[in-house]
């Protein structure tokens, strides 16, 4: 380039000013299209796409033991009890680990992983259990028998069956006796495109461990925090490939 | 033997016959009395003057597009509130106790009772309309600005 005569030089340069210009006019000509792309949202009557791959950031050395905001949070927006009993639903609990040998402490939050393979959805006889075209893992409960093979498959323990008739539900999030449940990434908020609820309370809250967003699109916050640093699946050895992903264990 | 049996045999059917033949007789004059065996339900009517499709085609169709669209929403995410049960409940929610079940006077209740069919959608779903869960989530603004999109008018009855 720099060896050419300087009249092409400033051709090219000219061509290529041309070319932004189109490029930004395309921007600003097609915005529904461009800028939802962008974004990642989606207008209302817009089936998912398999485009996007929504996934999560958690990094354990922001989230601190006691601190149980994402948990409270997501019982509020999805109306559960907040019980922890074995028979109560908790989409989101929180875990504390501890290397015996090295004596680190980890406290960290455990929810649906929304694997690219999962398990449940290979058992589940009837359909019921199925991932989204943008990976969001979810159960179908008008064609959930509650035979809750998908429990016993899922090597997270982040499933629930619901044991009792259920009252006062979020209209955007229908839950009731006698179904498997689990986390759906808050997906009546993301389909608004607006990030689940456990991820916005620990953003308010200030403690930024929780970081949603898009792993397919390269330039996300998660997809370059996942290029940049080193981050860890749970079970790696199973292959799944999650959509939840932890820093700092 | 054989012929008492025979007889009684007969007599069952003419029994039988004359018994049908009675049922139907009663029936078609209190179907066609304005009152009914069964009372006709006394329905609130929707917040709008009018609903998202035709008041004789949902009456009959209600449930395909319900079906129709709840498959979208759940698999594909679709959340347009044409057909959304949620959209009937914020329309049709009784204003005495803000609920589409509860009593025979309720929209949905009233006339599955009439018509004596199973409404099992409110095992799951709320049977209220939405309201914003308390404190802390941006949910208020997104849901106004939606339900104005919804296709209803403010009420005026004929």
């Amino acid at each position: 380039m720099s060896e050419k005569p300087s009249g092409g030089t400033q051709l090219s340069r000219r061509n290529f000013l041309g070319m932004s210009a189109a490029a930004l006019a395309g921007i600003a000509i097609a915005p529904g299209v461009t800028l939802y792309d962008l974004a990642h949202g989606k207008p209302p009557g817009q089936a998912t796409s398999g485009r996007v791959r929504w996934g999560m950031l958690i990094d354990t050395n922001q989230c601190s033991s006691g601190c149980s905001d994402c948990v409270t949070a997501c019982n509020t927006e999805n109306r559960l009890s907040g019980g922890t009993l074995a028979t109560d639903s908790q989409w989101i609990r929180k875990l504390e680990l501890k290397n015996t040998r090295t004596g680190k402490a980890h406290s960290l939050p455990m929810m649906c992983q929304h694997c690219e393979n999962p398990p449940c959805v290979d058992v589940c006889p009837t359909g019921a259990s199925f991932k989204r075209a943008d990976g969001i893992v979810l159960v179908d409960r008008h064609t959930c028998i509650g035979c809750r093979y998908c429990i016993m498959a899922c090597p997270y323990g982040v499933r629930f069956f619901v044991h009792e008739p259920v009252t006062g539900q979020n209209p955007e999030v229908p839950r009731g006796k006698g179904c498997v449940e689990s986390c759906t990434f808050c997906v009546q908020r993301v389909d608004r495109d607006l990030e689940p609820a456990c991820a916005e309370a620990c953003t308010a809250a200030g403690h930024k461990a929780i970081l949603f967003g898009d792993l397919n699109n390269p330039d996300s916050e998660i997809a370059k925090r996942i290029a940049t640093y080193a981050s860890r699946q749970v079970r790696e050895d199973l292959a799944l490939n999650t959509g939840v992903r932890y820093q700092g264990i | 033997m054989k012929s008492g049996f025979t007889t009684m045999l007969r007599l069952l059917t003419a029994l039988l016959f004359t018994l049908t033949i009675a049922g139907v007789s009663e029936a078609a004059p209190g179907d066609a009395a304005p009152s009914g065996r069964v009372a006709k339900p006394v329905l609130e009517a929707g917040k709008g003057d009018k609903c998202v499709e035709d008041t004789q085609f949902m009456r009959r169709n209600h449930m395909k597009l319900l079906m129709h669209q709840r498959d979208d929403t759940v698999h594909q995410g679709v959340r347009t509130k044409q057909h959304s049960l949620k959209g009937c409940i914020e329309c049709h929610a009784s204003s005495r106790n803000n609920s589409v079940i509860g009593s025979n006077e309720n929209f949905c209740q009233g006339c599955h009772a009439y018509a004596g069919v199973t409404l099992d959608c409110f095992d799951c779903h709320t049977s209220k309309p939405g309201t914003a869960p308390p404190a802390a989530s941006p949910h208020g603004q997104p849901l106004a600005s939606a339900s104005s999109t919804l296709d209803v008018k403010p009420v005026s009855k004929p």
